[in-house]
């Protein structure tokens, strides 16, 4: 593998500020890694080889002209498919957005521009970000890097995929009930949840406004805060931004610093349910922090039981109305418009053709949840429930200054498993929906190998609102200590992708 | 067609009970949501953006000077102003929604609980206020095919300027004991709505370009009955004229039905200008709105602060400008009911006695003449090309004797045309009365040689026969003589 593609996206940017590398070649690296093992990974949904490679030779040109360069210029990034991003279709996964192009930048996309960063192209995803493994993208699953055969997580899994393959250094992804989380927890990469509010929306396309969150995707904890600084903040197109200073999160990354911190283990995110492996490698890294100066005590967080329930209550509603604008007539797929069909007709089969099943059962169930007669029942007593979520929050992080607890109950299971199984697949997200019904920021860790299966296990941490800075003290102490034992990081165990093609040539002849 | 029952039989038989829901479009310069003018007029989406398309991702940000715009309503209708309100969605699918579904308000409305006092022939109503709140107006479709309506369109058109714009909605509550002055009040209410928007300035409030639309609710319940009857909600009311044809029409319908002993059906009614109300769709099988909190918006929460600012803002309640104007122009009840009557008369009259015209001249030329031209032409008042500055002039040549009256109309017709100012085409057209007593001498001479037997009933005392000489000198001097001056003319050669 060329080596360029193992290093870090802070040393990336320094190589490139420095001149030790241009960000063309740089960009080239990676455009000929993905060329080489998408059709493995299938990570990218597409890819803007001709506008990539334009935007490095601007910034090779900046360099030359003596200008500045930002902390992440000319560094390769791969976008999830849900974010607006001019000249490419931005298909949210969907059959019914298949040939939709937007017309405008969403703003985390506009800053990625704005900061000089190169976009390699649109990551795989499940459709309208609905699902934990990929698998429902109208354009077919991903595969995780670490064994073919398994998911990677979802709904970002092609943004951690292509992390985990060396595709992309950076990536971004969206979280609604931890689909930048879990991803990388079994992919064994770094995504960060930001604090409801920390990240821009606009030009993400919706899944359920009040949980959906944008976040850094990365393979270090650094890489991930570089990115984070790059994208949150105030923006005025986003009622719910908050307008209040970017936590200091590259600063956190670099102390990596836990002496006299109080880490609380959530009781109610483990046990029966989870894997030997996860519980196994969580409770290391908790020992980890011990030993590197943490103090460690237990909290309980007693409606945490109630979250999915909950998520599954408000998130559907929420999609039942932002998924009714996909209606075929203004863009997007149009279907049965024969000239004598209805307006009603038309929106009928568009939507009948272009949603896939999760989203149908999503808008169903929302639907459902919001009618007249039911909205209290459910829909209202579902608001409530997550009001008592919150409240275990704030009890929890008045004793304590992080939570922590499993990414997510298993390792990453295989494709096909639990697709006929929507409760098996929901489960997936049980430790990471708390966090977005509360709106606190949260983030997977790479934490080591199941003993059973030898696949990633994630390590989430939960901050309070705007202490993102707490996610990455923690994070980037695990990840020194985790690495110094290792003896390098997690990724360099994963399998090398091009000598499974070369095995595949090989085997043909 | 309905049967219908006499209205004084429907008010011996039932009380009836209104309740009017009126969308107002504001006037703000940009759109509810994003920065898009809200100018009329432009070519079809030329003023729309990717939040007012709601395209994918695309998201909302409240227009704050709508807020204040609907808060000063609100205050002017003496609600109550919410401490905390949310805006929630309002679920349909529709080609003239973006989104399919409307971000409007629903169980926290930003201002309630007010109250209108009208007085309509010399008695005060008061008409109890549900709420006022805040929505979004949708595009409009325009459907092709021979008649442009919907049931034999062969397509559709969407323009969606209009998506966005900001609207208000304020509901009164239900408004029993009206007897026969129903549709009266109701058109008073409508009346002082609009006059109400106009002096906030709001809004434009024309009623004819659907700045200020009318849904008006009707029931009958029996006489003495407490509680309603069941009701229509009829749309399409877009004229005060409408709002009161529609009430009356609904209530001699319902008045009939009930009366054959059957049951009204509730459901939407549209109102024709034809005079009759049809059914719409009915109210059993309504939509379900699934409304439910916009997750997109912050809630509104205007600082009790803020709101006495905007308290401090209100001009003078219309009613009691009504009564200060009424005074100062010293116009009789019956007048000043004119100028009420008369859309945009209240505001053209006061800014042309402002602009020098005396009240009496300016209520002459408004109700009169102009009023006339409107209704030909059917343009509103205020949307004539002669404003009250120009009436105000054209008053002043007719002080100062430089034209008579016969050539002021003349002046309207070419100011209208577009030729100037009055004082200009008097000019231009050469239309000024005729001073010269020598050239009026020689029509006077003129007239009454052609007129011997005329002329000796005058020498003989009968002076009002003069009328017929005084014609023939205007005719003779094309009108551009000041007619009192020939009289005395006449008078003075035959006295």
């Amino acid at each position: 593998m060329n080596p360029v593609l193992r290093r870090t996206a802070a040393d990336l940017a320094a190589a490139i500020r420095s001149g030790e590398l241009t960000s063309v070649e740089v960009t080239e690296a990676f455009l000929a890694r993905i060329e080489a093992v998408d059709d493995q990974v299938h990570a990218f949904l597409a890819v803007d080889r001709d506008r990539a490679l334009e935007t490095a030779r601007r910034v090779d040109a900046k360099r030359s002209a003596g200008q500045a360069l930002g902390p992440l210029a000319g560094v390769p990034i791969a976008v999830k498919d849900l974010l607006s991003y001019e000249g490419l279709p931005t298909t949210a996964g969907s059959r019914i957005l298949e040939n939709y192009r937007p017309v405008y930048n969403a703003t985390i996309v506009q800053r990625l521009i704005d900061n000089d960063l190169v976009i390699l192209g649109k990551t795989n995803l499940d459709e309208f970000a609905m699902g934990s493994s990929t698998e429902t993208s109208a354009f077919g699953p991903t595969h995780n890097p670490w064994d073919l055969e398994r998911i990677p997580g979802g709904s970002g899994g092609g943004s951690s995929a292509a992390l985990a393959a060396f595709e992309a250094p950076l990536a971004i992804g969206t979280d609604t009930g931890g689909s930048i989380r879990q991803p990388a927890s079994v992919t064994g990469t770094v995504g960060v949840k930001p604090t409801y509010g920390g990240t821009s929306r606009y030009g993400v396309i919706a899944m359920a406004s009040s949980l959906d969150q944008p976040g850094p995707c990365a393979r270090t904890v650094e890489d991930a805060a570089l990115l984070h600084e790059v994208i949150c903040g105030h923006d005025p197109l986003d009622s719910t931004s908050i307008d209040q200073p970017v936590p200091p999160v590259v600063e956190a990354a670099r102390r990596a610093d836990v002496r006299g911190m109080r880490i609380g283990v959530v009781r109610e995110l483990g046990g029966e349910g989870y894997a030997p492996g996860v519980e196994q490698r969580f409770r290391e890294a908790v020992e980890v922090l011990r030993e590197a100066g943490a103090e460690i005590v237990e909290v309980s967080c007693p409606h945490f039981v109630y979250a999915l329930p909950t998520y599954y209550l408000i998130m559907p509603a929420e999609v039942s109305s932002n998924l009714a604008r996909y209606d075929g007539m203004r863009y997007g797929l149009r279907s049965g418009d024969d000239g004598s069909a209805s307006v009603e007709q038309v929106m009928n089969r568009t939507r009948g053709e272009g949603f896939g099943e999760e989203a149908k059962r999503r808008i169903i169930l929302g639907t459902y949840a919001l009618s007249s007669g039911y909205y209290d029942a459910y829909y209202g007593s579902a608001q409530k429930v997550r009001t008592l979520i919150s409240r275990d929050f704030e009890a929890a992080f008045a004793q304590c200054e992080v939570l922590v607890s499993p990414a997510t109950p298993t390792t990453a299971f295989k494709l096909g498993e639990r697709i006929d199984d929507p409760l098996a697949m929901y489960m997936a997200d049980l430790c990471t929906i708390p966090s977005n019904l509360a709106g606190n920021a949260s983030a997977s860790f790479p934490c080591g190998l199941a003993p059973e299966d030898g696949l990633p296990v994630g390590f989430q941490v939960m901050a309070p609102p705007m202490a993102d800075d707490r996610l990455y003290r923690v994070g980037a102490a695990l990840e020194r200590a985790l690495t110094a034992r290792w003896g390098g990081p997690l990724l360099d165990r994963a399998p090398d992708l091009t000598r499974s093609v070369q095995a595949l040539v090989d085997e043909e002849k | 067609m309905d049967d219908l029952l006499d209205l004084d039989q429907v008010i011996e038989r039932f009380d009836p009970a209104i309740g009017l829901e009126v969308h107002v479009e504001l006037n703000t310069a940009s759109k509810m949501w994003c920065g898009c003018s809200t100018a009329p007029g432009a070519d079809p989406n030329t003023q729309v953006c990717p939040v007012c398309l709601g395209l994918p991702g695309s998201l909302p940000v409240v227009n704050g000077k709508a807020v204040e715009s609907v808060i000063r309503i609100g205050l002017a209708l003496n609600c109550d102003v919410a401490e905390w309100c949310r805006f929630s969605r309002k679920n349909y699918f529709y080609p003239d929604m973006t989104k399919d579904y409307q971000i409007s308000q629903y169980d926290e409305p930003i201002c309630f609980d007010g109250s209108v006092d009208l007085e309509v022939d010399g008695r005060t109503y008061v008409i109890g206020i549900e709420r006022v709140h805040m929505e979004e107006d949708a595009g409009k479709l325009v459907h092709g095919g021979a008649t442009g309506r919907i049931h034999d369109a062969d397509h559709s058109l969407v323009d969606y300027n209009r998506a966005g714009v900001p609207l208000m909605e304020i509901v009164t509550r239900p408004v029993p004991g009206l007897g026969a002055e129903a549709p009266a009040v109701a058109r008073a209410y409508m009346a002082h709505l609009r006059e109400l928007m106009r002096a906030l300035g709001v809004s434009d409030a024309r009623m004819e370009q659907g700045n200020l639309r009318c849904d008006a609710n009707i029931s009958l319940a029996p006489k003495g009955r407490t509680e309603l009857g069941t009701r229509t909600e009829t749309k399409n009311v877009n004229s005060l004229r409408s709002v009161e044809a529609a009430i009356t029409y609904e209530m001699r319908r319902q008045g009939a039905i009930l009366s054959s002993g059957a049951r009204v059906k509730q459901e939407t009614r549209h109102w024709h200008e034809e005079g009759y109300t049809s059914p719409g769709r009915s109210k059993e099988q309504a939509e379900d709105y699934r409304y439910f909190p916009e997750p997109d918006l912050v809630p509104v929460a205007p600082s009790r602060e803020w709101v006495e600012a905007l308290r401090a803002t209100l001009p003078e309640p219309p009613a009691g400008r009504r009564a200060r104007l009424q005074a100062e122009w010293r116009f009789t009840d019956l007048e000043m009911r004119d100028v009420l009557g008369t859309e945009g008369a209240l505001e053209l009259i006061d800014a042309t006695v402002a602009a020098g015209a005396s009240p009496a001249s300016a209520r002459k030329w408004w109700l009169g003449e102009l009023a006339r031209r409107a209704n030909e032409s059917g343009a509103a008042l205020d949307d004539l090309a002669i404003g009250p500055r120009q009436v105000a002039e054209l008053q002043s040549l007719v002080d100062a004797g430089t034209i008579n009256d016969k050539l002021a109309r003349e002046v309207i017709e070419a100011v209208l045309a577009g030729e100037g100012d009055p004082a200009a085409v008097v000019e231009a057209r050469g239309l000024a009365v005729v001073d010269d007593d020598s050239a009026l001498s020689a029509a006077v001479e003129e007239a009454i040689a052609a007129n011997p037997d005329v002329a000796e009933r005058i020498r003989a005392g009968r002076v009002q026969a003069a009328g017929a000489l005084i014609g023939a000198v205007m005719k003779q001097m094309h009108g551009r003589a000041d007619a009192a001056k020939v009289r005395e003319l006449i008078l003075a050669r035959l006295g």
